[in-house]
């Protein structure tokens, strides 16, 4: 019998399992831990930050550490609240995020991260970025603009789909998503019921031709907040 | 693309076994042979390898040393450091432009020379340098400058651009380099005299627990910055699973302001050869890799020679000193990216990957080259290992501080009568330093390079050591004719060029703090500003993945904490009710144009 872990989240004791990170213990209990590059049942890439939170006193992301006996987590405290808010805050600059008129408002798991934590509109200055857009696939769309550099795509693809068909080039803020092909995505062997495609939490990778088959006002975010049914697995 | 050119290709992915994880090898020689990475050659080296295309192009476009667009037969890159700045780099990059007619990162028509800027080449004591092609040139002036772009002109060569030696190695025909030492200061440990193959007898008399024993005796820490035990560290390789254990030395030094692993190679090569066949020993691994930074490519077939002579003394490869340990070292080329001196990116390197951190756990103990438990170690560490094994671990441990054993070897550069490098016991108070250096007349110092701190002068009686003024070995010397927010800029301007943009604070954090640190010296920020610049500093520290991002707003903060003044002097209210920062004249421009003139209200 593997000994038991655990864990306390915000004064909350929490069991674990070994193996599990800190974020899927916190989860199975029903206490949410904020997350964008992190998905089920891609492995964990630790890129967009969001998931930190302090661990005996030091910085971790949530998605990678994983659960040790007698942790004391912080995860919902104003601190670690304001650095989750300035790095959501930081990926609206970085791109261009056009909300008001996006198709994946309300399944768009950014802005409702940034609405979980009580962001209407970035405190820190437009980057106001030139970036490309990508139409050369029949039923897939690439826009750059609203790309997080999540990886979900690029992890998806070479682990879910077998594929490749993408991969991130340059470096800092040249840092971008590349396709296996000289030009476009258009070129490449991607379809459009590939993980990778399905897979992205914004509206970088879109399905042609769907964009409105569910109403605004009956999408994933628009009635809870993103986490909300984690969080009610606690209550039930 | 030919079939001249493809077969050429072919035979580079060849020469290397078509192996997938020698990508740095195969992308440097192709760059070597064709002067950029054509689109074609991705395709085929990918092919050859048994990759994908994209994952090609994703190596290629991340190391500073490599190009998809064809480049000129001999690129020029200056270094743009703050200290060749401060020694006149602008004039000798004037006559380089006027010189060849192009600007920086343009190649002339004839497609023969290129341009570019470089950060950091490790050359800060005999700046402004620059490379071109592999050959370094030093202490330029306008005049010397003139005279390379003529000889490139002229025969083309950037070999015979050399016209004097260098002291010491640097004549050795190997290296025939006019790089100088500047070795000011040699102490007891790092620059002894040399008697190879000593220390690793002696080890290998002993048993590896105990080596490591006598390693952790001597209280010996990490060089490279981050300062972890280095026995302890062996001690995890050691215990981890896994038969292939692997030792590499961090030979990518390139925190601005740091050259004392240059000397070390230069000078003292058998040492640290035998300080990793000493820590191959103890952790148990048959092979060795010494990560070069591409900025030191003119120094590897020097080192090649060296590896090649204790191969022939037994003191390298199969059975070493005749005591059955097998060991051999292989030499892998960098190609210009900061982030790989951080050490699960410098693996990710030798696997021939993009230079991107690694997440940990597992740490590289337990998993780290192509999943083998792994040891790296700075090149200083491991010439410290040979000596704790030659004298023993009581010697070493007789230097230096309470918490810091043994001696440091420091970089310095910047206004001071002597730059080079000092080998000074860990405790020295920076004062001392500066007193040695003759630079009493310093406004602040900037220690540890960009990622470490700005020391004003109060605090110039702290010691040198890791618990109080820690230092991979940077030490920058401004004199109080420097603009430090300009010092800043420069330093906030390196880390948004060298961030990997694995994680978000990084990638874009950095690129905030320098437009936002931009306002202040260009006099339009006001207080608001001076709340949001901490923020984004305290964002990025607590947040980033790896050591970079986690130092990055260290100048930010070494301002704020120790130099406030600087900041607040910059600071404007708010006037008419808009922000200093807005610019509402250029905002308008647009519509005032279209009307034919300007607003009556601003």
């Amino acid at each position: 019998m593997p000994k038991k872990i655990a864990i306390i989240i915000d004064d909350n004791v929490v069991e674990a399992r070994p193996g599990q990170t800190i974020l899927q213990a916190a989860e199975q209990a029903g206490v949410y831990i904020p997350r964008l590059c992190w998905m089920k049942p891609l492995e964990p890439f630790g890129g967009c930050r969001l998931c930190t939170v302090k661990v005996n006193g030091r910085y971790q992301t949530a998605c990678t550490q994983p659960a040790a006996d007698g942790q004391i987590i912080e995860n919902e405290t104003e601190e670690i609240r304001a650095f989750r808010r300035s790095l959501l805050d930081m990926l609206f600059v970085e791109g261009n995020h056009y909300c008001m008129f996006c198709e994946k408002s309300g399944d768009c798991e950014l802005q409702a991260q940034a609405y979980r934590l009580g962001i209407d509109a970035p405190k820190l200055p437009y980057l106001f970025p030139d970036r490309q857009v990508d139409a050369s696939h029949p039923d897939i769309m690439v826009d750059h603009n609203r790309c997080i550099l999540c990886a979900r795509c690029v992890r998806a693809s070479q682990d879910l789909d077998g594929k490749n068909v993408f991969q991130f080039v340059g470096r800092g803020a040249h840092k971008r998503v590349a396709v296996n092909a000289e030009a476009n995505l258009g070129e490449t062997n991607a379809s459009v019921r590939d993980g990778a495609i399905s897979m992205c939490p914004v509206g970088a990778l879109i399905k042609k031709g769907t964009g409105y088959h569910t109403p605004i006002g009956q999408r994933s975010y628009d009635h809870t907040p993103i986490g909300a049914d984690i969080e009610k697995k606690a209550e039930g | 693309m030919s079939e001249i050119l493809s077969s050429q290709v072919r035979a580079i992915c060849r020469e290397y076994a078509d192996d997938r994880t020698r990508m740095m090898d195969i992308v440097r020689a192709v760059q070597a042979a064709l002067g950029y990475v054509p689109s074609e050659a991705l395709d085929l080296i990918a092919e050859a390898v048994g990759s994908h295309r994209v994952e090609v192009e994703s190596v290629v476009s991340f190391y500073a040393f490599f190009s998809k667009t064809p480049k000129g037969k001999v690129i020029v890159r200056l270094c743009d450091d703050i200290v060749d700045e401060m020694a006149g780099s602008a004039a000798v990059a004037e006559v380089f432009k006027a010189g060849l007619g192009i600007d920086f990162g343009q190649t002339t028509p004839d497609g023969a020379i290129s341009l570019e800027w470089t950060p950091c080449i490790g050359m800060c004591d005999q700046a402004p340098a620059a490379m071109v092609n592999e050959v370094i040139v030093t202490s330029l002036s306008t005049d010397s400058a003139r005279a390379i772009v003529e000889g490139l002109k002229t025969h083309g060569d950037p070999k015979r651009l050399i016209r004097r030696l260098g002291d010491g190695n640097n004549a050795h025909p190997l290296i025939h380099a006019a790089v100088v030492n500047h070795l000011r200061q040699p102490g007891a440990v790092i620059f002894a005299g040399e008697q190879p193959g000593e220390a690793l007898r002696k080890a290998l008399s002993m048993s590896p627990v105990e080596v490591i024993r006598e390693v952790k005796a001597s209280r010996l820490r990490g060089r490279g910055g981050a300062g972890f035990p280095t026995g302890m560290k062996w001690a995890f390789t050691r215990d981890a699973e896994g038969e292939d254990k692997i030792i590499i030395c961090n030979a990518d030094e390139g925190e601005p302001g740091t050259f004392k692993d240059r000397v070390i190679l230069t000078e003292r090569a058998n040492l640290l050869f035998e300080g990793m066949a000493i820590g191959g020993y103890a952790i148990g691994a048959a092979e060795g890799l010494v990560y070069l930074r591409g900025e030191y490519a003119y120094l590897k077939p020097y080192l090649e020679h060296v590896l090649a002579q204790r191969r022939a003394s037994g003191l390298l490869g199969k059975d070493i000193c005749g005591q059955g340990f097998d060991f051999d070292i292989r030499i892998q080329m960098g190609a210009g990216a900061y982030i790989c001196g951080e050490e699960t990116a410098l693996i990710s390197s030798c696997e021939g990957l993009r230079g991107d951190p690694k997440n940990r756990p597992p740490f590289p103990a337990q998993k780290g080259y192509l999943g083998r438990p792994t040891s790296v170690n700075n090149v200083e560490t491991l010439c410290c290992v040979a000596r704790v094994l030659q004298h023993g671990a009581g010697w070493f441990a007789q230097f230096g501080s309470k918490g810091s054993a043994g001696t440091k070897l420091l970089s310095v550069s910047g206004d001071c009568a002597s730059p080079g490098v000092y080998e000074f016991p860990f405790g020295v108070t920076l004062r001392e330093v500066l007193r040695a250096v003759g630079a009493e007349d310093a406004a602040a110092v900037q220690v540890g390079g960009p990622s470490g701190q700005l020391v004003p002068p109060a605090r110039f009686d702290e010691i040198i050591c890791y618990d109080h003024l820690a230092t991979g070995g940077a030490v920058v010397v401004f004199g109080p004719q420097r603009d430090l927010l300009h010092v800043v800029a420069k330093y906030l301007e390196f880390f948004v060029e060298e961030s990997c943009g694995f994680c978000t604070p990084c990638r874009v954090g950095n690129v905030l703090l320098k437009n936002q640190h931009e306002k202040f010296v260009a006099g339009r920020a006001d207080l608001e500003d001076l709340a949001q610049i901490k923020e984004i500093a305290q964002t990025v520290k607590a947040t980033s993945r790896c050591g970079l991002g986690q130092t990055s707003p260290n100048p930010v903060l070494s301002l704020l904490r120790d130099f406030p003044q600087l900041y607040e002097a910059n600071i404007k209210p708010a006037e008419a009710g808009l922000r200093p920062s807005f610019d509402i004249k250029g905002a308008l421009k647009t519509a005032s144009d279209i009307i034919g003139r300007e607003s009556r209200i601003y």
